[in-house]
């Protein structure tokens, strides 16, 4: 027996039968959900910091409580996120959520690339949002050179970074109804995300991570004929969305799924910085587009919906709202596109056209300068948000005045979005999981870096 | 926008150059200036910041947040290496939503065991900033409830965004070719 034991033991498993070896059920290092039992740390662990919602069964039998661990493969977990459950019956009790599993380094990457360079590595961040993290990013490294860019390119910017929200909140959609069961809302979702890919690509040569707003402008102008493209955009998507409310706004399906469900107060939001849709959703009228206006988009009109009850179902109207709002910006831009250059006319950080490449010794080499060593910036720090379809995406950039930044750091919404999970899953069902992660649609690739 | 901000005077007090204090131009961030007495004010680029002595961290951001700034949008930090006399500025952006208005403060940690007071216990919010500022940068936050690494794996050595933290490389081929003839 004792033998046995042994052997159960250097094999780290235990064998029915023998004596059961003294093994910590949810050892799981340093991330294991932490067995301080203090009054403030369980008040954090439960999500009642602010305010406590649930009347706790004291009764309940220590036996009855136990870890699931969700993920990080799991196809509603939007990626490599893991949760660590503590379930007691049905109800969940603490929620951890366990990330890097998609860190990739990128602001060590920030650190090696010219500010030139470093719009396509920002860009692989929220990739969702692609034309969010450039144009953060670009803001920041034009606010630290000092300069304007021209309106055309400010107008540009907007009309893209407003339907890449469209596009984003089309991919929100799509997966909170595929994680609750309405999987041609998928279908749906991805089909009309894909035409206004199509003019992504067609404008940047890229469906997604475009490096497209860069320091300085955009990299190139609008195509021959975008306006009938923008048209068909703009002609069609209301009509898809007429189609998405009729399929999801009164099923009782949907509704009994959505409604209540997930909550999360203004107070607790504001606590824990949560910003965008979620943030707007409790009814706290926030949006960056009109507290701190950027790309002169305080020029077009519209409206900020906002929510009242902070559950999932009012996150889903919210995006469905923002969609409709952007539409209305789109369609005031191309109205309004001014003409002129698409790039600042600074020598400093444009290269010269083409055809003074040829026939410029200058010109080439400028050219060739630009694109190897890059420009210098003077020394300073800054940070500038803006309104990313998850909220807040802010960009810390500090240089020393050479050509590399010194530091790049993203204010990543879905990071700080991650931490309303264990307070709106606390004392929920564990069938409402996949609904609330769905609605406060994070992507891996924003909160890992 | 500069004209409120004072001129700032210098004056010489033995070796050292004492700027005149700035104050900033916000009426909200006035009751802040008079309070704390030993808090830089700058402008950086149009945009107000606070220098805190690394001792009242805490202090000055309870303040703030009674003076309105509700949301601590992130925390962060930034190696200097020599450049500075103290290695690591830890930074926190904080945000006004009543009063529409933005804050920066800034403090400094040492480069042997930098420590900073944490933040959580004012805003609940710094929580997973902080610990990616103690991952990346081994910055220790004083009070935080769960200083554990969030990005890295657990059993990582070293701290990846500090400066003399190598960049990783592949071996490619043909790169060291002209050394071997």
């Amino acid at each position: 027996m004792t033998e046995d034991v042994k052997s159960t033991q250097t094999l780290d498993v235990w064998v029915a039968g023998t004596e059961e070896p003294e093994l910590a059920p949810t050892d799981e290092g340093a991330q294991e959900i932490s067995a301080d039992e203090s009054e403030t740390r369980l008040d954090e662990q439960f999500g009642r910091v602010v305010e406590d919602d649930y009347v706790f069964d004291d009764d309940a039998d220590p036996e009855e409580r136990m870890i699931l661990n969700m993920g990080p493969q799991h196809p509603s977990t939007h990626g490599v996120l893991r949760l660590q459950i503590e379930l007691e019956g049905e109800i969940i009790r603490r929620t951890k959520p366990i990330i890097g599993y998609l860190h990739t380094g990128m602001e060590k990457t920030g650190e090696q690339l010219t500010f030139a360079q470093g719009g396509t590595n920002v860009t692989r961040m929220d990739y969702l949002a692609p034309f969010h993290n450039e144009l953060a990013y670009s803001l920041a490294v034009e606010r630290l050179l000092g300069i304007e860019v021209p309106p055309r390119a400010a107008a540009i910017r907007v009309l893209m970074t407003e339907l890449n929200r469209c596009s984003s909140h089309l991919v929100a959609l799509a997966t909170n109804g595929m994680d609750i069961g309405a999987v041609s809302m998928m279908i749906y979702g991805f089909r009309e995300r894909e035409q206004i890919l199509a003019f992504f690509e067609k404008t940047t040569g890229l469906r997604m991570n475009h490096n497209y707003i860069r320091p300085g402008g955009v990299a190139a102008d609008l195509p021959p004929g975008w306006k009938d493209d923008v048209d068909a955009i703009l002609d069609e998507l209301p009509k898809r969305i007429q189609q998405y409310d009729d399929l999801l706004e009164n099923n009782p399906i949907w509704v009994g799924r959505t409604r209540g469900v997930g909550v999360i107060s203004a107070e607790e939001a504001i606590a824990y910085g949560i910003t965008g849709p979620t943030l707007r959703s409790t009814g706290v009228d926030w949006d960056l587009r009109k507290a701190f206006p950027y790309s002169g988009i305080e020029q077009y009109e519209f409206d900020v919906p906002v929510g009242g009850h902070g559950d999932v179902y009012d996150r889903y109207r919210i995006r469905v709202v923002e969609i409709e709002q952007s539409l209305r910006i789109v369609e005031q831009v191309m109205d309004t596109m001014p003409k002129g250059d698409f790039r600042v006319d600074d020598r400093k950080v444009t290269p010269p056209p083409r055809g003074r490449i040829d026939e410029s010794m200058e010109a080439l080499i400028h050219h060739f300068k630009l694109f190897t060593e890059g420009y210098k910036v003077p020394p300073g720090e800054t940070y500038v948000a803006v309104e990313s379809p998850r909220g807040e995406l802010g960009c810390y950039l500090v240089s020393d005045g050479g050509a590399i930044p010194y530091r790049v750091h993203i204010r990543a919404p879905s990071f700080s979005n991650l931490q309303a999970l264990p307070i709106t899953m606390a004392d929920s069902l564990m069938a409402d999981t996949v609904a609330t992660i769905a609605s406060l649609d994070p992507v891996m690739g924003d909160v890992d870096r | 926008m500069s004209d409120e901000h004072g001129s700032p005077e210098a004056e010489t007090v033995g070796e050292a150059t004492v700027l005149e204090r700035l104050m900033p131009e916000q009426p909200v961030l006035r009751g802040l200036f008079e309070r704390f007495e030993d808090v830089t004010w700058e402008l950086s680029i149009d945009q107000d910041v606070a220098r805190v002595p690394n001792g009242r961290w805490l202090e000055f951001g309870t303040a703030t947040k009674e003076a309105g700034f509700e949301v601590c949008v992130d925390v962060t930090a930034v190696d200097w290496m020599r450049q500075r006399p103290e290695r690591f500025e830890v930074v926190a952006n904080l945000l006004s939503m009543q009063h529409r208005l933005r804050l920066r403060m800034i403090t400094t940690a040492p480069r042997h065991e930098p420590t900073v007071a944490s933040l959580v216990p004012i805003w609940s919010g710094a929580n997973y900033p902080e610990r990616e500022a103690y991952d990346m940068f081994g910055i220790v936050f004083d009070g935080h409830p769960d200083l554990t690494r969030i990005l890295m794996p657990d059993e990582w050595e070293g701290h990846p965004l500090r400066k003399d933290f190598g960049v990783g490389s592949v071996p490619v081929q043909f790169k060291e070719s002209h050394k071997v003839s």
